[in-house]
């Protein structure tokens, strides 16, 4: 066992480095990733060990980046490449939608896509605009992409390594203000699925399902609540494409009630999907309509009103609060 | 201040520029200076400029009160008053000497760093730092200066104003159309599709490329293996590479590149060679990946030192003028520094404001909800719970 206590962003780091240390076709493409080590310092030191042939600052062009990814691909590489933030990913965005998305189904099989995309998202960070975006259900509306987001340093790690495993386009979506949270990563224990939803937290009477930043603000909800009596589970979605609606069936079968919190605007959200989904799988074992804490539909505000704009734990205690009063 | 002068361009077709074209090997192809780092007036044959002293001692004040502008709000973000700053610290000459070079009607397109040409335009600087410190997206009406909100998203704002320059021209006026962006910028599929639109529709517009030799942690190097202002030609139009710090021969390039879009004679790209002396921005720690000597060796090129050495040599301006205007320079900080201090917290109720010009439903259900969530916190203090 090799268990340590680091940062997501370290875990990050790390794991990009066992990346490249692993297969020699495995790239690091972006921009500042280079000697700075991009802005976030996920990729610290890897151009130094690597050499810029492997981490390679590239022109600052989003669509480019995408792009020439997608034919390093071809020619069988694994880019893993860095968009800055979540608001300079839609210059990318036509490469990522039309091509990267569909070229497997084009050539019938024929042609793999093992690229990563990598985009810091959410707010909470006080950032100026186009910097605090939560843009992920804009990928998992696109068919041929995967999407994915990880709560914590160990999810963080081993789903770093998974996703430059697969042979699918994935976009993986980094909580930007969860980045120097700490937790424990063991570097040698076999991980579950990609695409599987965790139970961060078990409970009886409410379920919380949540992903990226929102983790936390739920697991300190259902802490919260367990003071005033009320038993919630809180699911760790991991993966916002595919979703694991198995999981989720599960804990609602057995809680009766479902809240879904997300950062990202609640108006044709994933909160949407799951809402619909588990009514339908769920629908005599609801004991309350699903309800979903989010964002508004409105441009994502200054930073000195983002606290009100962002779900916290008062909003969600608030949700939980309404659905046990059905 | 609008500086008036005979800056006149001579016809272009013997320009130095179409043989420098020729030699892309050459990695420091000629500027256009009107004004050396030394501080010496020379001469451009295809650029000339004669300035009163008044105008002289304009642009050293323009130049002078921008940068204690810079400072103060660099300033304001190390004491916490401003989430973050992008110093325009080493690009005054580009900035005022282009921006003077507007007149009135002209449109500007500027990134997040035209501070300076925000300046000339008349815009309060406080309104500058409404965005900075997290209160606005913007903070001005961009028709009362015309001049555009500043755009993040590098090197969006260059189709925007070749789209408003298509329509001054459909419009038949006269005015002309600038847009800002920097060296890392021209690699933006954004700005080579303006530059297509732009010469294809002969649009009145200039595209004024400030070539601060980094894009964070980039060298210009990572962008592009020509000069940049050789791009131009790709494209059908002319470029021209000035001394970024020399701001009478920004002045001059601009004035003769605007006038040539006014004449129907479609864009121009100006690259203003010129330096970031500082940081990218606040949250950027430039010696991860730059050498310190670089730095020394631009500020040997300070734009607004050689224009004062040039001021005294050519006793244009007394010590009288620079105690003054180092009293103006005060007043202006601690105008500033009042001004941030005193900006309120918007109403969070703010956030449902302005998303549609004409409503929307479902805005209007989700500020309901949000004023009876908000409502509860006071019904709940109010029952003493
Ligand atoms: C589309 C997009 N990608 C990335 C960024 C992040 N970013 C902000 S400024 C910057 C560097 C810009 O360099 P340059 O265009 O040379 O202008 P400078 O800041 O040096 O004036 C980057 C990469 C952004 N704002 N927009």
């Amino acid at each position: 066992m090799a268990v340590e206590k680091m940062s997501i962003a370290k875990a990050l780091n790390e794991s990009l480095r066992l990346a490249l240390d692993t297969d020699p076709k495995v790239l690091i493409m972006g921009e500042d990733v280079g000697k700075l080590g991009g802005v976030f310092r996920i990729t610290d030191g890897l151009q130094k060990d690597f050499g810029e042939g492997r981490v390679i600052d590239t022109p600052l062009a989003e669509s480019g980046i995408v792009g020439t990814a997608i034919g390093l691909a071809l020619r069988g590489y694994r880019p893993i490449v860095e968009i800055q933030f979540d608001g300079f990913v839609f210059p990318a965005y036509d490469q990522i939608v039309t091509q990267l998305a569909k070229m497997h189904a084009r050539a019938l099989g024929k042609i793999k896509m093992p690229v990563v995309v990598r985009i810091p998202y959410g707010g909470g960070i006080g950032a100026v605009e186009h910097h605090s975006e939560s843009p992920e259900a804009l990928f998992a509306h696109v068919a041929g992409l995967k999407v994915v987001s990880p709560s914590n340093a160990s999810d963080a790690y081993w789903m770093m390594q998974q996703a430059v495993q697969s042979d699918d386009p994935i976009i993986f979506f980094e909580p930007k203000r969860r980045y120097w949270d700490k937790g424990e990563v063991d570097t040698e224990s076999i991980p579950g699925p990609l695409h599987k939803a965790s139970v961060a937290r078990t409970g009886s009477d409410l379920t919380l399902v949540a992903y990226g930043p929102m983790v936390k603000v739920c697991l300190e909800a259902a802490a919260a609540a367990q003071e005033e009596g009320k038993s919630v589970e809180v699911l760790d979605l991991r993966s916002m494409s595919p979703i694991d609606f198995d999981t989720i069936q599960t804990s609602v079968e057995k809680t009766g009630r479902l809240v879904v919190v997300h950062e990202a605007p609640v108006f044709y959200g994933s909160g949407a999907e799951i809402a619909a989904r588990i009514t339908e799988r769920c629908f005599y074992h609801l004991e309350a309509p699903v309800l979903r804490v989010g964002g508004y539909h409105v441009p994502y505000p200054p930073a000195r009103l983002e606290d009100e704009y962002l779900p916290g734990l008062d909003r969600v205690l608030d949700a939980v609060d309404r659905s046990l009063a059905y | 201040m609008t500086v008036e002068s005979t800056a006149a361009r001579k016809p272009r077709r013997s320009s130095k520029r179409t043989s420098a074209a020729k030699t892309p090997q050459s990695s420091e192809p000629q500027l256009v200076q009107l004004l050396t780092p030394e501080g010496e007036r020379v001469e451009h044959p295809d650029y000339q400029i004669d300035l009163t002293a008044d105008e002289l001692r304009g642009l050293y004040r323009d130049m002078v009160l921008t940068r204690r502008f810079d400072a103060e709000a660099t300033a304001l973000q190390r004491q916490g008053e401003l989430g973050l700053w992008a110093s325009l610290l080493g690009q005054e000459a580009a900035q005022i000497g282009s921006g003077r070079a507007l007149r009135d009607d002209d449109y500007v397109f500027p990134t997040y760093r035209e501070h300076g040409v925000a300046w000339c335009r008349g815009v309060d600087p406080t309104n500058l730092l409404g965005m900075f410190r997290g209160v606005n997206h913007g903070g001005w009406d961009p028709n009362t200066n015309n001049f555009h909100l500043y755009t993040i998203v590098i090197g969006s704002q260059t189709l925007h104003a070749t789209g408003y320059a298509m329509g001054v021209a459909k419009d038949g006026a006269d005015s002309a159309v600038i847009a800002y962006f920097g060296d890392g910028a021209s690699s933006q599929g954004d700005v080579a599709e303006s530059f297509t639109f732009s010469a294809v529709y002969n649009a009145p517009v200039v595209f004024f490329c400030q070539n601060n030799q980094w894009a964070i942690s980039e060298p210009t190097e990572r962008q592009t293996r020509v000069p940049l202002y050789q791009r131009a030609q790709g494209y059908g139009f002319p470029g021209v590479r000035v001394d970024g710090n020399d701001v009478l021969a920004c002045l001059a390039v601009t004035r003769s590149a605007l006038e040539r879009a006014r004449r129907g004679e479609g864009p121009t790209l100006v690259e203003a060679f010129t330096y970031r002396m500082g940081a990218h921005t606040t949250s950027d720690d430039p010696t991860k990946y730059r050498a310190d000597e670089e730095r020394a060796a631009w500020e040997a090129k300070d734009p607004i030192l050689r224009l004062r050495t040039y001021l005294e040599k050519q006793k244009l301006a007394d010590s009288a003028f620079f105690t003054a205007l180092d009293e103006e320079s005060e007043t202006l900080g601690k105008r500033v520094r009042e001004a941030v201090r005193a900006m309120p917290d918007p109403d969070p109720m703010a956030i449902f404001e302005h998303g549609y010009a004409d409503g929307s439903s479902l805005v209007d259900e989700e500020r309901a909800q949000f004023a009876a969530y908000q409502a509860s916190f006071a019904d709940s203090a109010e029952e003493g719970n």
